[in-house]
This record gives C-alpha cells, structure tokens and sequence, in this order.
C-alpha cells in the first residue's frame, strides 16, 4: 500500500482481496501507564473472524473485551498505551500503522458501534448531521445531498420511522432503541466488512434487545460483514454468535464454536458465567449462583492462573499448580470437538462440569448430555 | 420561548425596582445628609445649618422618603424640575436626577461616559477569548504534559494576584519605569473626533492589562471543560468515524466545551459593561467605573444611583441574552 490514504476502491468491497479470515489478531497485548505502574489489559490475546461470521466475546467488565477490540479499531492514544502483536484487518498489518492510514480504515472498512447510544452520539449536531459527516469524511468526492440521501436511506435500513423527518431530528428527541438504530446506521453507512459492535443492547429493554439483534444478523448478512460482539450476556451469545472467547483479565481463557462453549464448556470461569444465568423457568425457589469474589486488579494479577482466587475446582488439581502456573491455552479435552481451547489445569474438566456443574445449573440437561 | 422572555423581563423589571429601591433607602438613612454635596457645592463650602435645611426641604429629603421615591420613579418616566435652594434644573425623561457634583443632568452624563467603559468592556473581552480558548484548548490536548503544568500553574500564579495591583504594576513598569511610547498616553479618546490610532493607543494598555489577567480564567475554563469533552463518549465516537484529530478536537470537542464558557463569558462582558472601576481608575479612563467611584466618595447620590441601576440592568440583560444563547448552543436545553 502506498502513503496515498486507502482509497474507495480498496475499502474492501470485493471479498476475493486477501485469502484467509478477514480479521486476525495475533499474540495481541495491550498496555497502559499509570500511576502505579504499567497495566497490562489484554495479554498474548489471538482470534479470527471470517467474513459472515460472528464473533462473542464476553467477559466481566475489565476483563479486556472493549480495549482489544478499540485496538483493533486504532482507537487507543498511542501516546499512552503501547500495543504489541499482530491486528491484519484483509491482509493489512494496522499495529503500528500510521494515524492517516488507520483513519482511512477506521469508519470505512471496519466500525464499531457502542453501548448506551446517547453519550455515543453528540448532543449538540442532528441524527442526520452525524450520519452525514461519517459518510462525507470517506467520500470526499460526494456532495453534501447525496450524504444526506445516504443518511435517511440508512436511516430507513434501520427501521426509523419517517426517516426524511427523522434524520433532522436531535439524539434527544430520540428514544432509546432509535438512537442504537441509528447508531447502527451510522457504522454501516460506509459498508464496512467489520462490524464491531460493544454491548450494542445493554441499555435497552428485552423487546428492543431483540430487534436490535435481529437488525444486526439481517444487516450481517445483507453486506457479508465480520461481525464481533462484545456482550456480558451470553443470551445475546446464543442468538448471534459462531464463535465464543471468553475473557478473563485480559486473556483468553476458552475459545469455541457457540454450541461448544454452551454445550460443554471446561474453564470454571466459563461454567460460572453460565451458573450466573437468571432462568425464568425455574422455581422461586431455585437460587442464582454468582461467581464468588471480585474481578482481579490488572495493576497486581494473581499468580498462576488470573481465576485462581474465585476458582472452587482448585482442590482437583495436584499440588498448587493453579498459583503458581498460568495453565497454557490448549485444544480442549478429546471429542469436545475441533478448535475447542481452553486454558485450565484440570485434568478432565468436562468430567467436572458433567458431574458437578451441570446438576447444578440445569439439572435437566444431565441425562441427555449423557 | 416568547412567553419565557416576558417573564424574564418581567422578573428582571422587579428586580431593578428593588435595587433603585435599596439604594435609595441607604442613602436616605445613611449618617450624612444627600444634600450636603450640593449644599457644600453651591456655597463654596460654606454650608451653613440653616442652608443645609433650605436644600433638603427644597430637595425633598424632609417629605417622607415614599413619596420622593416616588418622585424619583416618575421623572424616569416623564421628567421634573428639580429644585435646589433658589435654583431649578430642568431634568428631561428619563430623568435620572443632576449630579450634586456637577449639576448636570446624570442621564447626559452618563451617555457621555459609555463609549469610554465599552471600549474598555469590548477590548478586554475580545482579548479574554483570543487567548483564552485557544491556549485552553492546547492545555487540553496536552493535560499532564511539563508545557500543560507549566502553563496552569503559571496561569494560576497570575490569577491569585489581586487585580488592581496586577493593573497597577502594569501601568507602573510599561509606562513609568520603561516609558514605552505606545502606552505613555493612556485615556479614552474618541475613535471619531481624535481619530482610531489615538483611541487604540489610549486603551490599549488598559486591554492588555485586562486581557492577560482575564484571559488566565478563561484558559482554566476552556481547558477544565475540553478536557471534560474529550473525555466523553461521543468524542470516542468520532474518532472511530474516521474523522481528522482537528475535526474530533474543535467541531466535537470544543462545540461542547463552548456552552459553559460562554455563560462565563457573557455574565463577565455583562460586568466589565457596568464598569470597571479599577481599570478605568489606574488608566485613567472616564468611563462609568470612574464615575460611580467618584460619586461614592463625593456622596453624589443621584449619580450612585444611576451607576448602579445601570450596572444592574445591564447584568440582567447579559444574564437574559446568555440563557438565549444557551438555547441555541444546546438544542437539549428548552426555554420555558
């Protein structure tokens, strides 16, 4: 590529470019200075999206989902995080990319969308504006009409009523799936081949939720977009996603097929994550297991293994293997299935959650999983 | 939005009343008579008992202080003639009273003395936002920096000296102790009849000294509300558009950081509009600072009271415009 910021024309269209998934991160470590010394927010993290397809990441907050995917956006100041590793978006190297190229990708070929819409958007320029200006700044040849044009008919791609009036109308004015609708039109407007999209429904209620999602899979598969979504809520996993990463203080501690990571899931934090699950189904009596404990501070992380300290399968392992090793992320157990990582030193861990979760959490589910 | 603004004005009226009423109770209570200044005046100093009681019967200080007042409060509306010992003065509508002092009509007066505290008033705001925000701006894309600590801490050394010594010293080193020509002629000259290079050289110093000490609070603000700014989600937002840092910084950043800077800003212009006695006292300026302070000392009150009604109007207009303005800067923001 040369110095020239991309052009149109190489703002990935034509998905024939490069051979290989679209987005591949490799050995990705994120760190930020501080006060009190260096913290590292994502370690050694590696993953791919294919075009199509749907990435979930999840995680506790502060376990490095949003950070390794603003990486990935060019989003943290150089100034004050350093960022080690490989991030090839269609082939392009962007770790260490200059500002100028990393903004002709950024909005353009990848876009993010984030959680809670009205501090995302600027409360002072209209749905309309805002739109305009993030088509204008990759099109510099079209006019101010034809953005606008591209604003109310991205509006009506999203479902907003009356766009052409609409699209005049301020974020306030606006209700709350609007503005994540609208937020969602502003990140495809450049039809971009990734989508990122962080939290995209935590702030709205479950009716909205879904049509967000289901907005989101229609667009997927109307441009052919990667697709990463970072969620804490594993429902939204089960809907929309291929492929699950579970984080856990930067890392990636298992990585899977959806039905994997659901079905047989064999790092304890996973389990947790799915023990923590409300069900409507079961009775007032039944009650939530939360994970116990807190998640750990990046400044000073445990030993061994980061779960250690909340881990309650700690007594299956030999010795104090969990404290003072950090378990290597490798395939999990046979006939869990290909591609199946986990980072866990239990020995048989599917043999754990078959006998000790899975009563626990779906106690229904024992028989047929056998 | 019309019916706010009549409240506002309404709601300003009275406050106004209150002050010209306020104001004329002090005086009228306080421990010298108001007509000694014109008895003393108009006597050459020799104001004897007795002539002091022919003035404040003539002036009206011996009716009950309701019925001047309201006196007073008619002849804003349709003039009166006010009589003073053996001598009557002719006071046109809005008649705000003659001066004890120079026994001209205040109103007269005071038109006079306008030009001079706007010049002052519109030089030195002009210079508060020139350096202000941008120099707010650069602290803010670098807070924490040696250059940002360096520039605040520095601002801040200048904003904790008093103001009046800050002018002072200014005055004393620029004209006095280096006697640079451009500032040795300080004063207000008219732009029309002595020409703009003279009016320019006259306030100029009165603007520098105004502008580097305003403009420090300005930066402290600018830069307080940018850093808020770019701190906000939006801002994230706009970057991950893929839009120009200078793009993110001014029409993202500094669009939000603006609206509590110029709430500042227009109750300040609203201020130094009513006078700025220190800077207009040191640079010999005579405008309406000058004015209200002289009438003080000389208890003219009829001048008092007009300076400060004055003042007070003018506050609540610029208050007025401000919450306006705000409106249109925050379209979130409803006037009702």
């Amino acid at each position: 590529m040369t110095s020239v910021p991309v052009s149109q024309a190489t703002a990935s269209q034509d998905p024939g470019m490069s051979d290989g998934p679209f987005l591949r991160v490799e050995d990705l470590s994120v760190t930020f200075p501080t006060q009190d010394g260096p913290v590292t927010a994502v370690t050694g993290l590696s993953y791919t999206v294919d075009r199509g397809k749907t990435l979930g990441i999840v995680g506790e907050s502060g376990s490095g989902k949003s950070v390794s995917s603003m990486a990935v956006m060019g989003l943290h100041d150089a100034k004050s995080s350093t960022i080690t590793g490989s991030i090839r978006v269609d082939g392009t190297e962007v770790v260490g990319l200059s500002e100028s190229k990393m903004r002709a990708l950024r909005g353009n070929s990848m876009s993010m969308i984030f959680q809670d819409a009205l501090a995302a958007l600027h409360p002072f320029y209209k749905i309309g504006g805002q739109l305009e200006e993030a088509y204008l700044v990759h099109h510099s040849s079209a006019s101010k009409r034809d953005a606008r044009r591209k604003a109310i008919e991205m509006l009506d791609r999203v479902g907003i009523p009356q766009p052409d009036r609409r699209v005049d109308d301020y974020p306030h004015q606006f209700s709350g799936g609007m503005r994540q609708r609208a937020m969602i039109a502003m990140g495809l407007i450049n039809d971009p081949s990734l989508l990122i999209a962080d939290e995209p429904t935590t702030a709205l209620d479950v009716t909205v939720q879904a049509q967000i999602l289901d907005l989101l899979q229609d667009l997927q598969r109307e441009f052919n977009s990667a697709v990463i979504i970072i969620t804490h809520d594993l429902g939204v996993i089960a809907e929309m996603a291929d492929d699950v990463l579970v984080m856990y203080a930067g890392r990636c501690v298992e990585f899977g097929t959806t039905r994997q990571i659901l079905t047989r899931p064999e790092m304890p934090y996973t389990w947790g994550l799915l023990s923590s699950i409300p069900d409507v189904t079961a009775s007032t009596e039944s009650r939530l297991i939360p994970i116990p404990g807190n998640p750990p501070s990046l400044l000073s992380p445990p030993s061994g293994c980061s779960f250690h300290p909340r881990c309650v399968h700690q007594d299956k392992v030999p010795g104090d293997l969990c404290v003072t090793e950090l378990p290597p992320l490798v395939a999990a157990s046979v006939g869990a299935g290909a591609g199946h990582l986990k980072r866990c030193h239990l020995a048989d861990p599917a043999a754990v959650y078959l006998t000790e979760v899975l009563p626990e959490i779906a106690p229904e589910l024992v028989q047929e999983t056998r | 939005m019309f019916a706010y603004l009549v409240k506002r004005v309404i709601s300003g009226v009275l406050v106004v009343t209150l002050v010209s009423m306020a104001i004329f109770l002090l005086f009228w209570f306080g421990p010298t008579s108001p007509a000694r200044t014109i008895c003393d005046n108009e006597t050459g100093n020799r104001c004897t008992p007795a002539r002091l009681d022919t003035y404040e019967r003539t002036l009206g200080y011996q009716n009950p202080v309701y019925e001047e007042y309201g006196k007073f409060v008619k002849g804003v509306f349709v003039g009166r003639t006010i009589i003073a010992s053996s001598n009557e003065y002719q006071c046109d509508a809005p008649c705000l009273g003659i001066s004890y002092n120079t026994k001209q009509p205040v109103k007269e007066e005071m038109v006079s003395r306008l030009p001079a505290t706007f010049s002052v008033a519109i030089g030195g705001a002009f210079l508060y936002l020139l350096f202000g925000i941008p120099i707010g701006v650069a602290a803010a894309r670098r807070r924490g920096t040696l250059a940002d600590k360096a520039l605040v801490s520095s601002f801040l050394v200048i904003s904790s000296i008093p103001y009046y010594l800050f002018a002072l010293l200014t005055w004393l080193y620029l004209t006095v102790t280096f006697e640079i020509p451009l500032f040795s002629d300080t004063g207000y000259f008219s732009p029309i009849t002595e020409g703009p290079g003279k009016w320019f050289a006259g306030m100029f110093l009165a603007w520098v000294a105004l502008g580097i000490f305003g403009c420090t609070q300005y930066t402290r603000f600018t830069r307080g509300a940018m850093v808020e700014a770019l701190s906000e989600d939006y801002i994230r937002t706009a970057k991950a558009k893929g839009l120009p840092a200078r793009t993110v910084v001014y029409r993202h950043g500094l669009r939000a950081a603006l609206v509590p800077v110029v709430t500042i800003f227009g109750i300040d212009f609203g201020t130094l509009l009513a006078g700025t006695i220190f800077t207009e006292r040191i640079f010999e300026i005579q405008g309406i600072g000058w004015w209200s302070l002289t009438a003080v000392r000389e208890k003219d009150l009829p001048v008092v009271m007009a300076t400060a009604l004055f003042s007070a109007v003018v506050l609540i207009i610029s208050n007025l415009i401000v919450d306006v303005i705000y409106s249109f800067l925050d379209p979130r923001v409803r006037l009702s």
